[in-house]
C-alpha cells in the first residue's frame, strides 16, 4: 500500500477545493475528500471463468496501486472493493447491485462474457453506475452506463476477415466459421457471414458450425475442414473458447492440416490462454487483437515487468511466467482513463465523469488509445499476429493509426448507430 | 507491377542462374530506391533484391518485413589518427549530400535511459556495433512493400519445405504448389517428384504436377491431367475439374474426361469417408471404454457409485504431466520415451490413491449406496481442490511425444491420428487385460465370488475385505490409465474429471451395471451413434440426440443392456 503523505493530501484537497469552487457547490465534496473512493472490481474469481477474468483482477488492483503511489485520485486514495460473482451470471447482478447501494462504489471494472454483462447491465443503468468493460465483445449495444475499453466487430472481426482476403494474407477464399456455441460465436459468425457475403465471397464458400463447451472431440469437424479446404484457399475463422482450443489444434495437425494451406485465424486466443497450452500444434496459425505481450513499445516494456513483479510481489500463481495480453491491457488503460477522467470533470459523480471520458486520450502499453466522443468505445489499432512457440504472437500487420468503434456493425445493422452526445443512445440512422 | 512480380518469380524459378543476372551495381542502386520514398522504385528494388535468390537477401527483405531494417548516414571514414564518432555529432536527419548506409537491426535493450541495437550493414553483413535506436530511421515496409516481399519469401519457404527432413512438411509444401497451381512452378515439382522417395510425398507431387498441367496445358494435356487426378483419387483437384466440366471453351473431350475424374474421385471420397466415419467411432468409443471401464468394475462389482473416477482420472493425467516435466529437465534426450513410462506409473498412482480412498473411508460405508455416493463426491472435491492448489487453477500443457504426433496415411484422402489409433490399441489391450484377469485368473475367480455372494466367499476363505480393496484401486488405476492416454487429445486441468465423469456414467448405465461386455457395447454404441449423426447435425445436436436416445433406452430398458439377473440386481 502506498503512503499517503501529507503534501499529497493538501495538494488534493486543494485541487478539489479549486475544482469545487468553481462549479459552486463546495459543501458536499470537501467534506468527502479525504476519505479514499471506493471502485469495484467485479471479475469471477472461482469457476469456469476463473481462468481468464483473475488476471483482470491482478491487473486493474496493479493500476489502483500505481495510482495510489502517485497519489491518488484528486488528493484521494482509491480502495479497491474486490466481489467474486464466481462465474455466476445472476450472481453478476447481485455483486453489482451490492457494489453500487451498498458499498457506493464510484466506478467499477468488471465483466468478461457477454451474458454476465448483459446480466448486470440493469442494476448499472437503473442505479446509474458506471462500468468499464474490458473484453472484445460481439457489439449491438450501447449503454449510457458502460464504456467499452474492448474491441467491437469491427475493430477485430472484420479487419481480420479482410487480412485474410488480402494478397498479403494469402488471398483465401473460402471460409469455414467455427465456434463454440453461445452469444460472441453466433454474433460474430453473423456478422462475418454478412462481411463477407458484402465482399462477394458465394454463399456455398462460407460454412458455419458450432460445438458445445469443453468440446473435446473434433474428429468430424476437422474431416470436414479438411474435405471443405481440399482444392486450397480455405480458411478458419475461429471463435471457439480456451478450452477447447487444444484437442482442435491438435486434431487438425494430427489429421495432417497445415498453416500453410489451411490457416486459422482464432479471436479468442490470447497470451494469456497460450500459457496451459502446448503450443507446437499452434504455431503458425493467426490470431486477431488490439494489443499483444510482444508490442514493442518502451512503455509496454514497462508494463509487463510491472506487471510480472506485481504478481511475484503478491506471490501470485504464475509469478514472473505470468503474461499480458489484450484483456489485461484494455482492463488497465481503463482505469487510467476514469482517472483522467475524474481528474477533468474534478468528481467522481458519474454524469460528470461520463461525459469527461468523451475523447479522452491515454499513452496506453500498446500505444496511444482514445474515447469515443459520443458511443462509449474505444478507438483502438488492430494488429493480426502469428503465433509462436513461446505462444507469443509475432505482428504480421497492422491497421493504420487507430480504427473507430462500431458498437452496430454497418453489415449486420447499417441502419443503427451510437451516440450519447447528439441521440440518446441507439438511434436510427436516416437513409 | 503484377505481371513484373510474376515474370520476376517465374525466372527465378525456372532458370535459377537466371536470377544471378543482377550484378553489385543493380543491387547497390536497388538498396538506395529503399531508402528513398518513390514507392514504385521501393517495390521494384524488393523485385531486384528478391531477384538474386541470395540467402542474404531473402533474410534482408524477411527483416524489412519485420520492420528491422534502418538507414543511418555512414560514418565518415576518418582517417587514422583521427577519431570523429559519428554519434558525436548528433544531427538531426540524414541529408542527401552524406552517403547513406543501410543497415540491418539485431538484438534490441536498453543502456540507461536509451534504447540501443545491434547493427549489421546491409550489403556486407558487418557488424557495426551497437548504436542508438534515436540515431536510426526505419525503412517502413508499408503493405504496398510487404505484399511485393511475400512472394519471394513464400517461394523460398516452398524451397525450404520441399527439402525438409519431414514428409509431413514436403507434402504440406507440396499441396500448396498444386493449389496454387503455378505454371512457373513445374519444373520444380518435376524435380522434386524425381528426387523423392516417400510414396505419400509423390503422391501430392504427382498431384501437384497434373494440377499444373491442367491449368496450363493445352487441350490434350488437360485430357492426360484429368486422367491423371481421377487416377489419383485427388479431392484437391475437385474444384479445378468442375472448373473445366463447366468451362464451355473446353473441347468436349475436356470436359468428359473432367466429368469422369470427378465421378471417380467422388467416388473414392464417399469410400473414405465412411472409413473416416467408422474410425472416428471406434476412436470415440475406445476413449469412452477407456473412462468407463474402471467405472464399471467398481460400480458394477462392488456396488460402489464412485463420483471420484474423474478425479482419479486427472491424478492420472497430472502424473503424466509430472512425468513429462521430469524428463524434460532430466532426459531431454529421451524425452519421447517419457509416455512410456507415464502409462504405468499413471496407473500405479491413481491405483495407490484407491487404495487410500477404499482402505481409509469406502470399507466403512459398503452396502450404503447413498452415503458412498457422497462421500466419493466429497473425495473429488477435495482431489480437485488438492490439484488446484498444488498445480494452479490453470491447465497445463502435456506435449505429445513425436510417435502420438501426427498420423499414418492408410489411403489416399484418409490419415488415421497416431494417438487415436494408440487409445484405441490401448483400450483393446486394457479389455482383454481384464477379461483374462476377471475370468482366466484366480484373483478374477475371488473377485467374482465376492461380488456374487459375499458371506458365503468369507466362509470358504477368501479374504473379502483384500478382495475389496483390490478390486477398487484396479478400478482407480484403470482411470488413472484413462487420464494418461486423455493427456494425448485433451486439455489437463483440475477440472478434468468433471468434463468426462457424465459420459463415463453414461456408458455404464446404458451397458448395464456389472456387465463388461455391456460396457463394451454400450461405448461402441454410444461412439458410434455420435459420430454416424454428427456430420448431418452438428456437434450440438449430436450431444442431444445421443442423450435423448439413452434416455428413451433406459425407460425401454431400466437395466441397461445387459440385465443382471439375479440378487445382487436388486442389492
Amino acid at each position: 500500500m502506498a503512503v499517503y503523505s501529507r503534501r499529497d493530501f493538501l495538494k488534493g484537497s486543494l485541487a478539489a477545493g479549486a475544482g469545487v469552487a468553481a462549479l459552486g457547490f463546495p459543501s458536499i465534496i470537501t467534506a468527502q475528500s479525504k476519505e479514499p473512493i471506493k471502485v469495484g472490481v467485479l471479475h469471477s474469481l472461482s469457476g469456469t471463468m476463473a481462468i481468464s477474468e483473475v488476471s483482470l483482477r491482478d491487473v486493474v488492483l496493479m493500476a489502483i496501486e500505481e495510482i495510489n503511489a502517485k497519489g491518488g485520485v484528486m488528493g484521494r486514495k482509491l480502495q479497491p472493493v474486490v466481489v467474486d460473482p464466481a462465474s455466476n451470471w445472476d450472481l453478476f447482478a447481485e455483486k453489482a447491485k451490492q457494489l453500487l447501494l451498498q458499498d457506493k462504489v464510484a466506478v467499477t471494472f468488471g465483466c468478461w462474457t457477454s451474458v454476465s454483462r448483459k446480466s448486470v447491465l440493469p442494476v448499472f443503468e437503473n442505479n446509474n453506475g458506471l462500468l468499464f468493460y474490458p473484453v472484445q465483445y460481439e457489439g449491438e449495444e450501447c449503454s449510457k452506463n458502460v464504456f467499452y475499453t474492448g474491441a467491437t466487430p469491427n475493430q477485430q472481426l472484420i479487419p481480420a476477415a479482410e487480412y485474410m482476403m488480402s494478397k498479403e494474407g494469402g488471398s483465401y477464399k473460402k471460409f469455414y466459421l467455427l465456434g463454440t456455441d453461445y452469444v460472441f460465436p453466433r454474433t460474430a459468425n453473423k456478422i462475418l457471414r454478412a462481411y463477407l457475403l458484402a465482399k462477394g465471397v458465394p454463399k456455398d464458400s462460407i460454412e458455419e458450425e458450432y460445438t458445445p463447451f469443453n468440446h473435446q472431440d473434433y474428429q468430424t469437424i476437422v474431416g470436414k475442414i479438411k474435405r471443405f479446404a481440399s482444392g486450397g484457399g480455405a480458411a478458419v475463422l475461429s471463435t471457439i473458447n480456451g478450452d477447447s482450443n487444444v484437442p482442435f489444434y491438435k486434431e487438425f495437425g494430427n489429421q495432417g492440416l497445415r498453416s500453410e494451406n489451411a490457416p486459422i485465424m482464432a479471436f479468442s486466443v490470447a497470451e494469456d490462454e497460450l500459457r496451459g497450452m502446448d503450443t507446437s500444434a499452434l504455431v503458425g496459425h493467426l490470431a486477431a487483437w488490439n494489443y499483444y505481450q510482444s508490442v514493442d513499445t518502451p512503455q509496454n516494456k514497462k508494463f509487463v515487468n510491472a506487471f510480472k513483479e506485481y504478481c511475484v510481489k503478491n506471490n501470485l500463481p504464475g509469478g514472473a511466467k505470468r503474461v499480458t495480453d489484450d484483456p489485461i491491457e484494455a482492463g488497465y488503460f481503463g482505469v487510467y482513463v476514469w482517472k483522467q477522467a475524474v481528474e477533468k470533470a474534478k468528481s467522481i459523480e458519474v454524469d460528470a465523469v461520463r461525459k469527461a471520458v468523451y475523447g479522452q486520450e491515454f499513452l496506453a502499453p500498446g500505444g496511444k488509445i482514445k474515447m469515443d466522443e459520443a458511443n462509449h468505445h474505444t478507438y483502438k489499432p488492430v494488429l493480426i499476429g502469428e503465433i509462436l512457440k513461446d505462444g507469443q504472437f509475432k505482428v504480421v500487420s497492422k491497421s493504420k493509426g487507430l480504427v473507430k468503434a462500431e458498437p452496430w456493425s454497418e453489415y449486420t445493422s447499417p441502419d443503427k448507430g451510437c451516440d450519447w452526445v447528439k441521440q440518446k443512445g441507439t438511434y436510427q440512422k436516416k437513409a | 507491377m503484377r505481371v513484373l512480380i510474376t515474370a520476376v518469380l517465374l525466372a527465378w524459378l525456372i532458370a535459377p542462374a537466371m536470377g544471378h543476372a543482377a550484378g553489385p551495381a543493380d543491387v547497390e542502386r536497388a538498396l538506395a530506391d529503399l531508402a528513398g520514398s518513390d514507392a514504385d522504385r521501393r517495390e521494384a528494388a524488393v523485385a531486384v533484391l528478391g531477384n538474386t535468390r541470395d540467402p542474404k537477401w531473402l533474410a534482408f527483405l524477411s527483416a524489412l518485413r519485420d520492420g528491422n531494417v534502418y538507414v543511418r548516414k555512414a560514418p565518415q571514414t576518418a582517417p587514422p589518427g583521427r577519431s570523429a564518432p559519428e554519434t558525436a555529432h548528433p544531427r538531426s536527419k540524414p541529408d542527401s549530400r552524406t552517403p547513406l548506409q543501410i543497415v540491418v537491426a539485431g538484438a534490441k535493450s536498453t543502456q540507461g535511459d536509451k534504447d540501443v541495437v545491434e547493427i549489421k550493414g546491409a550489403s556486407d553483413g558487418a557488424t557495426l556495433g551497437t548504436v542508438a535506436v534515436a540515431d536510426l530511421t526505419e525503412i517502413a515496409a508499408d503493405r504496398r512493400l510487404r505484399i511485393a516481399i511475400k512472394p519471394f519469401l513464400d517461394a523460398d519457404e516452398t524451397r525450404g519445405q520441399l527439402a525438409n527432413p519431414d514428409p509431413a512438411a514436403r507434402k504440406g509444401a507440396a499441396v500448396k504448389l498444386g493449389n496454387q497451381a503455378d505454371a512457373a512452378a513445374a519444373p520444380t515439382v518435376e524435380a522434386a517428384l524425381a528426387a523423392e522417395a516417400d510414396p505419400w510425398v509423390r503422391h501430392a507431387l504427382a498431384e501437384a504436377l497434373a494440377l499444373i498441367r491442367l491449368a496450363h496445358g493445352d487441350a490434350a494435356a488437360r485430357v492426360v491431367a484429368a486422367g491423371t487426378l481421377g487416377g489419383l483419387h485427388s479431392l484437391n483437384a475437385v474444384p479445378a475439374l468442375k472448373r473445366l466440366e463447366s468451362d464451355g471453351a473446353a473441347s468436349a473431350a475436356e470436359r468428359t474426361a473432367a466429368a469422369t475424374a470427378i465421378k471417380q474421385i467422388e467416388r473414392w471420397t464417399f469410400l473414405t469417408t465412411t472409413l473416416e466415419t467408422a474410425f472416428q467411432g471406434a476412436s470415440l468409443a475406445s476413449i469412452l471404454l477407456l473412462m468407463a471401464l474402471g467405472l464399471a468394475i467398481v460400480f458394477g462389482l462392488m456396488g460402489v457409485i464412485n463420483m471420484a473416477h474423474g478425479e482419479l482420472m486427472a491424478l492420472g493425467a497430472y502424473t503424466t504431466f509430472v512425468v513429462q516435466n521430469w524428463f524434460r529437465t532430466a532426459w531431454p534426450g529421451a524425452f519421447d520415451a517419457y509416455f512410456l513410462l507415464a502409462l504405468p506409473l499413471s496407473f500405479l498412482v491413481a491405483g495407490a490413491a484407491g487404495l487410500v480412498l477404499e482402505r481409509g473411508v469406502i470399507r466403512h460405508l459398503y452396502g450404503r449406496p447413498l452415503e458412498t455416493l457422497l462421500l466419493t463426491w466429497g473425495a473429488s472435491l477435495v482431489i480437485q481442490q488438492g490439484l488446484r492448489l498444488w498445480f494452479g487453477a490453470a491447465n497445463v500443457d502435456v506435449s505429445s511425444p513425436r510417435w502420438l504426433s501426427g498420423g499414418v496415411p492408410v489411403m489416399v484422402g484418409l490419415t488415421l491420428p497416431y494417438n487415436r489409433v494408440f487409445i484405441i490399441g490401448l483400450a483393446a489391450v486394457s479389455v482383454a487385460a481384464m477379461y483374462w484377469l476377471l475370468f482366466r485368473s484366480t484373483a478374477g475367480l475371488r473377485i467374482r465370488a465376492v461380488t456374487q455372494n459375499r458371506a458365503m466367499s468369507a466362509c470358504l476363505g477368501v479374504r473379502a475385505p483384500l478382495v475389496d480393496a483390490t478390486t477398487f484401486a484396479l478400478g482407480a488405476g484403470l482411470a488413472g490409465l484413462a487420464g494418461c492416454a486423455l493427456t494425448q487429445i485433451g486439455n489437463v486441468g483440475p477440472s478434468l474429471g468433471q468434463n468426462y465423469i457424465v459420459d463415463s456414467f453414461m456408458v455404464v448405465v446404458t451397458g448395464g451395471v456389472g456387465k463388461l461386455a455391456g460396457t463394451i457395447l454400450a461405448a461402441a454404441g454410444i461412439g458410434g451413434l455420435n459420430k454416424g449423426i454428427e456430420p448431418a447435425l452438428g456437434a450440438v445436436f449430436a450431444k442431444v440426440a445421443i442423450l435423448v436416445a439413452v434416455i428413451l433406452f433406459l425407460q425401454r430398458r431400466p437395466a441397461g443392456l445387459f440385465a443382471t439377473r439375479g440378487r445382487n440386481a436388486d442389492a
